[in-house]
């Protein structure tokens, strides 16, 4: 019971440290955008390759050449014109940050 | 990090029910001082579930967030069409909530939602209990409009014919009835006038009902009766599939409305044309947004789908109340879809805790839509769309030149598909 009260009182220290003015950056929004097929944060676990810790430079090299036609793909080519270069931006610096 | 990880399991479910002095305490320090507010989420399907977690993530667990849902488990209606052809078990589409319990801190109650007061703020459960909320987040799913369909409910109450469009049990009832047909058997699928859940849904379903024909019960054949005057998603693909794949199995049949059955003759009635036998009926009817959406006046729109600001979800109708998923008038060309939920939950997540910080919301939010059919146990098929919101116009357009169907029938896609599956249900509920 000591021990359930005093990490109780952690967790609510914690609780309270953590609260200060969370912002949902644009960067998070149209990252978690992809989440559904390359997994959370960009780390996949199944055939479709994963995105986190790859550098900003090469998603944004990748998107490129999906909306020119330089590189083929399935579905990609498809995806990658409806983000404006902006936009790729943002994600591929999230995506650049996060652990593989 | 195991006992850190067992207590915190043990202080949801305890917290639950409300027997934890202790914990109570905590919470309601905790609220006083650092919670920004509390947010309960109706329905933990792909848009429930996905709000839960983006809320307590995204506002650094400082928002309470409870859940309403009656089920014990995620089940997927993606994919379960592969049970259905029996390529897959129920068990291989179903997910646990308890990571959303235990790892992002969700408050669960086991129940339905009685009614709503817009007014009050308030969402009086089954179970008896009151919530107060802050934001409410309702991701109903479907309501099936029996209406359309005469002697449709008996006969699915009885057992007789089925509907499957939401996964679980008679999902498996399906599947049996398929699988207790006689080689030389009909199977008869109808597709009601659109909208309507998972546009090739259907389609898919009828083309992996074929696929297990092909390999156990050659002589069977498969009719697909559409009240749409086509096919209303990946059609050349379907259709290139259906005569390479299945030739002389899968007959399609456009300009069809069921609009009655006779359970005891195994009969389809159309609106003008004759009716039609088969062996095992499967019957899709017309669908509006989920009841509690429609007993709260939510459904606004043809009196059948909620309309939403598409900037934050919120109801056109009632002011801290957001709406997602199939439930919603659908911007041009958005599918009703689990990935559009997922995608509708996550807009809708960051806004609630800007509106809730008193933050502006994101003037430019994106959703896109990824959709794998298979169209054999080895291949498959995809559509994709962007969705880029239009400040002026307030609604999601999808960008020119964008989006698009597969070149063909895929093997890759297939292996895709699966990892779609995996991935999103990770990204949803984990």
């Amino acid at each position: 019971m000591l021990r359930k009260l005093l990490l109780t009182s952690l967790l609510c220290a914690a609780g309270v440290a953590q609260a200060a003015a969370p912002v949902v950056t644009p960067s998070q929004s149209l990252a978690a955008t992809c989440y559904n097929c390359h997994g959370p944060h960009g780390v996949s676990a199944a055939a479709i390759p994963s995105l986190a810790g790859r550098t900003s430079a090469s998603i944004v090299e990748t998107m490129a050449e999906y909306k020119t036609g330089k590189r083929t793909g399935t579905i990609m080519p498809q995806i990658a014109k409806g983000y404006t270069d902006a936009q790729i931006q943002l994600i591929a610096t999230y995506f650049s940050q996060q652990k593989p | 990090m195991q006992s850190r990880r067992k207590f915190l399991a043990g202080a949801a479910t305890v917290g639950a029910i409300g027997l934890a002095p202790a914990l109570s305490g905590c919470a309601s320090t905790t609220r006083s001082a650092a919670l920004k507010g509390k947010v309960v989420i109706v329905g933990a399907g792909y848009g429930g579930s996905t709000a839960a977690k983006y809320i307590r993530d995204w506002s650094n667990n400082s928002i309470s967030v409870t859940v309403v849902e009656p089920g014990d488990a995620f089940v997927s209606c993606p994919v379960s069409n592969l049970v259905i052809a029996g390529a897959k078990s129920l068990q291989d589409i179903t997910v646990s909530y308890d990571d959303l319990r235990q790892r992002h801190g969700v408050n669960w109650i086991k129940s339905t939602v009685e009614s709503i007061d817009p007014a009050k703020h308030t969402v009086k459960l089954a179970n008896g209990d009151t919530l107060q909320y802050d934001k409410l987040v309702l991701s109903p799913g479907i309501d099936l409009m029996f209406d359309s369909v005469k002697g449709l409910k008996a006969a699915n109450e009885s057992g007789k014919i089925l509907i499957s469009m939401k996964a679980g049990p008679e999902t498996l009832a399906l599947r049996r009835q398929i699988e207790a047909m006689p080689d030389g058997g009909v199977f008869a699928i109808t597709v009601p006038p659109t909208p309507y859940r998972c546009p090739p849904g259907p389609y898919e379903r009828a083309t992996l009902v074929a696929a297990y024909f092909k390999q156990h019960k050659p002589k069977s054949k498969v009719l697909i009766y559409d009240a749409n005057d086509k096919v209303q998603s990946k059609e050349p693909l379907f259709k290139k599939a259906w005569a390479d794949l299945y030739p002389g199995m899968i007959e399609y049949i456009p300009d069809h409305k069921v609009v009655g059955v006779a359970a005891d003759r195994n009969e389809l009635q159309f609106e003008v044309n004759d009716p039609v036998k088969a062996d095992v009926l499967n019957v899709i009817p017309m669908q509006r947004a989920g009841v509690i959406a429609q007993k709260t006046g939510l459904a606004n729109m043809n009196a059948r789908w909620c309309g939403v600001d598409y900037q934050t979800f919120e109801s056109a109708v009632h002011k801290d109340i957001h709406v997602l998923g199939d439930s919603i008038q659908i911007a041009p060309l958005m599918p009703k879809s689990g990935h559009m939920a997922n995608q509708h939950a996550k807009v809708a997540a960051a806004a609630i805790v800007s509106m809730l910080y008193d933050q502006p919301v994101n003037p430019h939010p994106v959703v896109m839509n990824t959709c794998y059919s298979m169209v054999s146990f080895e291949r498959a098929i995809h559509v994709a769309s962007v969705h880029q919101y239009d400040a002026e116009k307030k609604t999601f357009l999808t960008v020119p030149g964008s989006g698009g169907i597969s070149a063909g029938l895929s093997e890759i896609e297939a292996h895709y598909a699966d990892a779609w599956a995996h991935n999103i249900w990770r990204d949803s509920l984990s």
